[in-house]
């Protein structure tokens, strides 16, 4: 039963969100489609480290070290002349063997110590990334004078407007979402409740823990990679100010105030802490724009105060031997 | 089947845990360990199962040297370790527990639930409920019950007892000796050493990480010094 409604929200979602564009474009609403647009990148992130943080349950406070990394590598290769479809296999890549090169000996690390290596890490790229001035151009950002990063090309049709940029991440955003679904529900996905729940009985039952482990923390940054390279490729700009570890936290909690471990419940997390603030930045305006962050405040606290387990708490569907008779 | 050739454990550099212990386990018995707090018996199943590594020795099973390999290795070749304090999935229901328990082993899964269910008839009735809403008692069965999910050759048991009414211990008893009578070779740690000396094959004493004493259970259970030492006498 819960599961038809599911698949009916969503196409319901999915149906509105596709055809909103049409209603707004070109009225005085179409910067909704920019936020959007952002908005979607977000939830992209959020899906990402859900793995790593609610699928796997490893603490990683430093998830935008990755976007950033595939975000610059990216904007690198694209300055260097390869279109969006190699510069983005090739930053996916980067990314998942930092990923894994960080992971290897962190991951022996638990909880708290994981989440201030994590920490440090996304302190030290950012870092780097502001210094490293012959390869990242420092806090100027990419491309240099005289550079560019070209747009994204699908077939041959050029994404030149915003609306284009929403719907190609509206569709990697469905695309990530049923790769969600299809890991969690898969025997890997399995591997990773053990793992979470009790490390030690899963190694006790077969599961190799620490490859398990690996394989999440690779996964989630297969997504910021993608994110990043897609931001970048709309953007045409980057710098490392938009990798601070605010947003990190901020991506944190979307998975923690939107549940962790449930997929909508991310997705609507997602949408809420990043949307919130901005749709409020443009509603407010004028004098009342420093109020926005307060307002934000305040509904985090009160999801807090009534959804402590998140907006929409984890419903892990049954595994396979679920009943069929008790439903 | 197992044999343990003088294997020695050590937490850090200097805390030896067990020192030279040999023993084996014969197909289809069920051997009982017995010994006081931080004897090492824990110790010892943590080391037969991967999660601690020897320091010196070597542990074979069924011919194959394992002392070297992974926990998780070690179990897909048929050793079951039930740990201390259960540790069973508290926030997955009774039914996803039991077949995290047979995640190398996926065949005629169920089947096997089956022969679970039979085990523990209570499981059944509680196969929706979360783990961690279970009593001791139901716990300590469900951390059987997943352990026997993935059909081991050898099963061990830290502790089965532990923290159960008198009743329930009984009850976890015989179907010990039901698991067996259904092939399994079983090793069992215990700080009862009472009901464990009345159904083990053979037994083994543990003090201060050695090996003092072994025999039949019958023997053992008869033993001046074990009466005095863990019968509280007669």
């Amino acid at each position: 039963m819960r599961k038809v409604t599911s698949t009916t929200v969503l196409v319901v979602n999915l149906l509105i969100l596709s055809l909103y564009p049409l209603f707004v474009q070109g009225t005085s609403l179409s910067y909704t489609l920019r936020l959007g647009g952002i908005v979607g990148l977000y939830v992209l992130l959020a899906l990402g480290l859900n793995i790593t943080l609610g699928l796997v349950g490893l603490f990683d406070l430093g998830f935008m070290a990755f976007y950033a990394i595939g975000a610059y590598s990216a904007s690198i290769f694209s300055i260097g002349g390869w279109n969006f479809w190699y510069s983005t296999l090739f930053s996916i890549l980067i990314t998942v063997t930092l990923r894994l090169l960080l992971g290897a000996p962190v991951l022996r690390l638990r909880g708290d110590y994981l989440a201030i290596v994590t920490l440090g890490f996304g302190e030290i790229t950012r870092l780097i990334l502001n210094n490293w001035d012959s390869v990242t151009n420092g806090p100027k950002g990419l491309p240099r004078v005289g550079e560019s990063i070209s747009g994204i090309k699908i077939w041959n049709f050029e994404l030149t407007e915003n609306i284009h940029y929403y719907y190609l991440i509206l569709a990697v955003v469905f695309l990530a979402m049923i790769i969600s679904k299809r890991l969690e529900n898969s025997r890997i996905g399995r591997a990773w409740t053990a793992v979470r729940e009790d490390e030690t009985a899963a190694e006790l039952s077969g599961i190799p823990v620490t490859r398990v482990k690996m394989l999440g923390f690779g996964a989630s940054s297969v997504f910021a990679a993608i994110a990043g390279s897609l931001f970048i490729h709309w953007e045409k700009f980057v710098t490392p100010e938009s990798f601070t570890f605010w947003e990190s936290v901020l991506v944190v909690s979307m998975i923690v105030l939107g549940g962790i471990g449930s997929m909508s419940g991310v997705i609507s997390g997602a949408i809420l802490i990043s949307g919130i603030p901005l749709l409020l930045q443009v509603l407010l305006g004028g004098d009342f724009i420093s109020y926005r962050y307060l307002i934000f405040g305040i509904t985090l606290v009160l999801i807090i105060l009534f959804r402590p387990q998140g907006l929409v708490p984890s419903q892990r569907q049954a595994l396979e031997l679920g009943e069929k008779d008790s439903k | 089947m197992l044999e343990c050739h003088s294997i020695s454990v050590s937490y850090g550099k200097k805390i030896r845990v067990l020192s030279e212990i040999s023993l084996q386990v014969t197909q289809g018995e069920i051997v009982a360990f017995i010994g006081g707090n931080g004897a090492g018996k824990s110790t010892f199943l943590k080391t037969v199962s991967g999660l601690l590594k020897v320091e010196k020795g070597k542990i074979v099973f069924e011919g194959k040297e394992i002392q070297t390999l992974p926990a998780h290795k070690i179990a897909c070749l048929g050793i079951a370790h039930v740990p201390e304090g259960r540790k069973i999935f508290a926030r997955l229901t009774v039914l996803e527990n039991l077949e995290l328990g047979a995640f190398r082993e996926r065949d005629q899964l169920r089947q096997r639930l089956e022969k679970v269910f039979t085990l523990f008839p209570i499981l059944k009735d509680r196969r929706s409920q979360l783990g961690g809403t279970l009593s001791g008692g139901e716990q300590q069965m469900l951390a059987m019950g997943r352990a026997l999910m993935s059909e081991p050759k050898l099963l061990m048991l830290d502790e089965p007892s532990m923290g159960l009414a008198p009743k329930l211990v009984e009850k976890i008893f015989q179907t010990i000796k039901e698991i067996n009578s259904q092939g399994t070779t079983l090793l069992v740690v215990e700080q009862n050493a009472h009901q464990s000396l009345a159904i083990a094959h053979r037994a083994y004493v543990l003090e201060t990480g050695r090996i003092v004493l072994e025999g039949s259970g019958e023997n053992l259970l008869h033993n001046p010094s074990v009466q005095e030492a863990y019968l509280g006498g007669v």
